[in-house]
């Protein structure tokens, strides 16, 4: 293999870990809101608007990229071609149906990239693999603990969605990503303002990145092919492991800290966590 | 008690989302009989026959979507079969929630009745059906294929014959011209040509006011369903008893059409009447009613006791991973029962249980699929646990890679235990189980491209592909008189695990090791999924096809075979491990 650049030193303090935490549960607390008033009838445009008027009046003031709901088989990116089709629509929420709730809100330069899984009603396939995701967010500390490269990390978890009998929907998003590093953003763009979903100020520095990891032979993007071969880059990274059986589709999505020797979920008090714990005293 | 059997009850039902016009009579504690109006009528045509049966029984119609006060939906597509069949159950459940009910249908409500009577399990929601003048589509679509295949002057005479009944479907699959017909007063001219050709009296009430709109919507039916089901006709079997009362007079569907009809409806009996197509309810209404009396008074409990309670049973081999997992899953979604073995027990139980996500039962047994007595010993366990299955894929295998010379004995017996001794012990267990039975069934043997397209590095895989190809062709032969299928699958390249586990002839640990990553990758790239294969393996199931060679290289191999074998025979010689 190819000699890679040294690995950088792990950029932040506690007191930006406890400002990241802080916007992270601020963003999964708007998103259980949400799903505390999401009801059959609600349309996926209504659920952002919700979502993001709930993350204004909490004091965001940038997002990362725009809020995102999905529902029904599109939780599974079921029948998607085109990356428009990400943004929320008209769908209409119906009982039985899962829905995710995605948003990236940035306070201070801090952000947070969260993904909440949900259904209204009954729905086995969606229990079973809410159940099953945990399995996911212990293999892929397991393995970055392990320092293992980033795409031998994502091989793994394609390994055991098809263990599971599952398939693999983070290779719908673009770039096939199943995370991305998260910086603090620095630039000067105008806050609020977003290109093709993205905020200016997240593109700013999300191009810059990729330029200087680009040049280090890493990427800030992780996915499965060769840009991804090198160990974790110390620093935070968005994870967002995202499974699909039939029509439905399920994913969590947090912070995940590396450290120089070490790696470990920003925040265990989350909602995903919370309910195998909850699972866990009651079987 | 006369009061209720005369007055009228309207509700409506709704069935995704559509509003159906129901109308009842009679008491409810009585047998229902649920009958089904064809084209273009709507519920009224049914008053005679409803009007004597409601003395005794709980009488239901309703409008079928798009007539009379039924909603209509927005498209063609609304008017699929699968849809229509759908509105009969939804019916059904909402007039009799506990009990199964007696189906009466005419002309195409008669066809899309046979819809939801030859659907899986139908029997528990449809105690007997008596079908007049509408045949169900797909077995009319194997009736023609028969013929075309077989055109002796009978044949050919026959088809002569319903074609020339069938003279108006040519003419509602032309655009404008038949809603025009209609909207420009074949409607208001309607009594005239059913006095003047179907010998039925203009009556006060008759037809319905909504005629025109009605005629219009319904030539949807015909459009809508005629093409894909003769062109591809499903093999529908059904467990219900039916009773088929054939009008001698019937301009538009001729006798013959329901020659073999047992095939598909095992429990058959054939009345006939001396009347024309619309003669029979609007001029023979009590006798009609006296047939549908009598038949629905018969006990037709027993058959219902049988093992196959509880709907289509499918074993699955080697149902842990891939092509098996991916045809039980496939099996599950259609609301069979599944059963699953594998060697790796954890895999099938994750098989298992997946497919009771589809609120199926489903069980997962270990067995190793070469070893004889336990394949013996699983299909008598699967016999008593589940019953006697419809459908069995024999789809446990492995690869191996090897020229003839560098392969050992050790692996050749390996290769031929698991791929062609599995599939003969398979198919024996359970094909002996299915004959017994005597209630037909259907057997999958998983081969391969390989079978027919030879390689010099897959010397042993291939002979043992090509030997279950032939296996099948024989067996089939020989269970054909007892309505057992087989069907022969053979995939190109398909991205599974099966490249993880694939041996190498004179290669040492680290070097298979890279070797079947290498072929692991390929096969990925070239990504064609096993639920592609699982989807052509129950349309194989559905229409009884023989021979199903699946991807692009499967099906080019199969024709240049034909076409050249000269040129395949030259292939061989490439290194293509
Ligand atoms: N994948 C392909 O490209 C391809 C192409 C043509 C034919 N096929 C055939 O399709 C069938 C399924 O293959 P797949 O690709 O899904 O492979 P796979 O390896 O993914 O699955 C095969 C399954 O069979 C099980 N199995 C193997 N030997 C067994 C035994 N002796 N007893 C019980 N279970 C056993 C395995 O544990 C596994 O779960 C095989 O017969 C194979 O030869 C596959």
């Amino acid at each position: 293999m190819k000699q890679r650049g040294q690995l950088p030193r792990f950029p932040f303090d506690e007191r930006d870990l406890a400002k990241f935490r802080e916007v992270q549960q601020l963003a999964y607390h708007c998103a259980e809101q949400v799903a505390a008033w999401i009801e059959p009838g609600v349309t996926e445009r209504q659920a952002t608007a919700k979502l993001r008027r709930s993350l204004v009046r909490a004091g965001v003031q940038d997002f990362f990229h725009v809020p995102f709901a999905w529902f029904g088989d599109r939780t599974a990116f079921r029948h998607f071609h085109t990356p428009l089709q990400f943004f929320a629509g008209s769908r209409v929420l119906r009982e039985g149906m899962p829905y995710v709730l995605d948003c990236a809100p940035v306070v201070d330069g801090y952000t947070a990239d969260i993904g909440y899984g949900g259904k209204v009603g009954e729905n086995p396939v969606w229990d079973r693999l809410a159940q099953d995701l945990r399995v996911y967010r212990e293999l892929i500390l397991r393995e970055v603990k392990a320092r293992r490269t980033l795409d031998q990390v994502y091989a793994a978890v394609d390994a055991q969605i098809a263990e599971h009998g599952y398939d693999n929907r983070h290779q719908v998003y673009p770039g096939r990503v199943i995370g991305h590093q998260v910086t603090r953003t620095t630039a000067r763009g105008p806050a609020g303002v977003n290109l093709f979903g993205f905020g200016v100020r997240t593109l700013q520095t999300l191009g810059r990145e990729l330029v200087k990891e680009r040049l280090e032979g890493r990427s800030p993007l992780w996915a499965g092919g060769r840009a991804s071969r090198h160990a974790p880059t110390p620093g935070l990274w968005a994870v967002e492991p995202h499974i699909g059986f039939r029509e439905v589709g399920i994913k969590f999505e947090e912070l995940l800290v590396v450290t120089d020797e070490d790696a470990y979920w920003l925040d265990d008090d989350l909602p995903h966590v919370r309910r195998w714990a909850l699972q866990e005293g009651t079987a | 008690m006369t009061g209720r059997s005369t007055e009228i009850r309207r509700r409506t039902v709704d069935s995704g989302g559509l509003k159906l016009a129901v109308y009842e009579q009679g008491d409810p504690s009585r047998p229902t009989v649920l009958m089904v109006h064809g084209y273009p009528d709507d519920h009224s045509v049914w008053d005679d026959v409803a009007a004597d049966l409601a003395v005794d029984h709980h009488v239901v119609r309703y409008d079928v979507r798009g007539c009379g006060a039924s909603g209509a939906p927005g498209g063609r597509e609304g008017y699929r079969l699968e849809l229509l069949g759908q509105d009969l159950f939804a019916v059904a459940d909402a007039v009799s929630p506990d009990r199964p009910v007696h189906v009466v249908a005419h002309d195409w409500g008669s066809v899309q009745s046979w819809e939801a009577v030859t659907a899986p399990g139908s029997y528990r929601r449809i105690a007997s059906y008596t079908t007049m003048s509408g045949p169900c589509l797909d077995h009319m679509g194997f009736w023609m294929r028969h013929r075309l295949r077989r055109p002796t002057p009978r044949h050919v005479s026959q088809l002569l014959r319903q074609g020339v009944h069938s003279w108006y479907i040519g003419l509602f699959h032309l655009p404008v011209v038949a809603p025009a017909a209609w909207k420009l007063g074949l409607a208001r001219l309607w009594p005239r040509v059913l006095n003047d050709l179907e010998a039925v009296r203009p009556r006060p009430g008759h037809p319905q006011r909504t005629l025109a709109k009605d005629a219009v919507h319904g030539i949807e039916l015909y459009r809508a369903n005629m093409r894909p089901s003769i062109a591809r006709p499903r093999e529908r079997h059904t467990e219900v008893p039916v009773q088929l009362i054939t009008l001698q007079r019937d301009h538009y569907v001729a006798e013959f059409l329901s020659e073999g009809l047992e095939r598909w409806a095992p429990r058959l009996t054939r009345r006939t009447l001396n009347a024309t197509h619309w003669s029979a309810l609007l001029e023979k209404g009590p006798t009609v009613a006296a047939l549908v009396r009598e038949f629905v008074a018969r006990d037709h409990g027993a058959l219902r006791q049988e093992p196959s309670e509880g709907g289509e049973l499918v074993v699955v081999t080697g149902g842990g991973s891939g092509i098996g997992r991916a045809t039980a899953l496939a099996f599950a979604d259609q609301g069979a029962r599944v059963v699953v073995c594998d060697r790796d027990l954890p895999a099938a139980q994750r098989t298992a249980e997946l497919c009771a996500l589809s609120g199926v039962k489903s069980g997962a047994y270990q067995v190793d699929v070469s070893d004889g007595a336990a394949m013996a010993a699983f299909a008598k366990r699967v016999a008593a646990d589940f019953g006697v299955p419809d459908v069995v894929v024999n789809n446990a295998g492995i690869g191996h890679s090897g020229t003839f010379l560098e392969t050992t004995d050790e692996e050749w017996r390996r290769v031929l235990d698991v791929n062609l001794w599995g599939v003969i012990h398979g198919c024996r267990a359970f094909g002996q189980l299915m004959v017994d039975h005597g209630r037909g069934g259907h057997l999958v043997n998983l081969a391969s491209a390989a079978a027919y397209l030879p390689s010099k590095v897959l010397a042993a895989y291939a002979t043992s592909k090509s030997a279950v190809y032939m296996l099948s062709d024989c067996l089939r032969a020989e269970l054909a008189p007892h309505r057992i299928g087989v069907s022969t699958i053979c995939p190109g390249i398909v991205n599974t695990n099966i490249t993880r586990t694939t041996t190498f002839s004179g290669l040492d640990t680290d070097e298979q090791a890279a070797k079947q990553a290498r072929v692991s990758k390929m096969y990925a790239r070239r990504g064609f999924p096993p639920e592609k294969v699982a989807a052509e393996i129950v349309r194989a199931v559905r229409t009884g096809k023989a021979v199903v060679p699946v991807t692009v290289e499967a099906k080019a191999a199969k024709l240049l075979g034909r076409i050249s074998p000269g040129l395949l025979r030259l292939g061989a010689r490439i290194n293509a491990g």
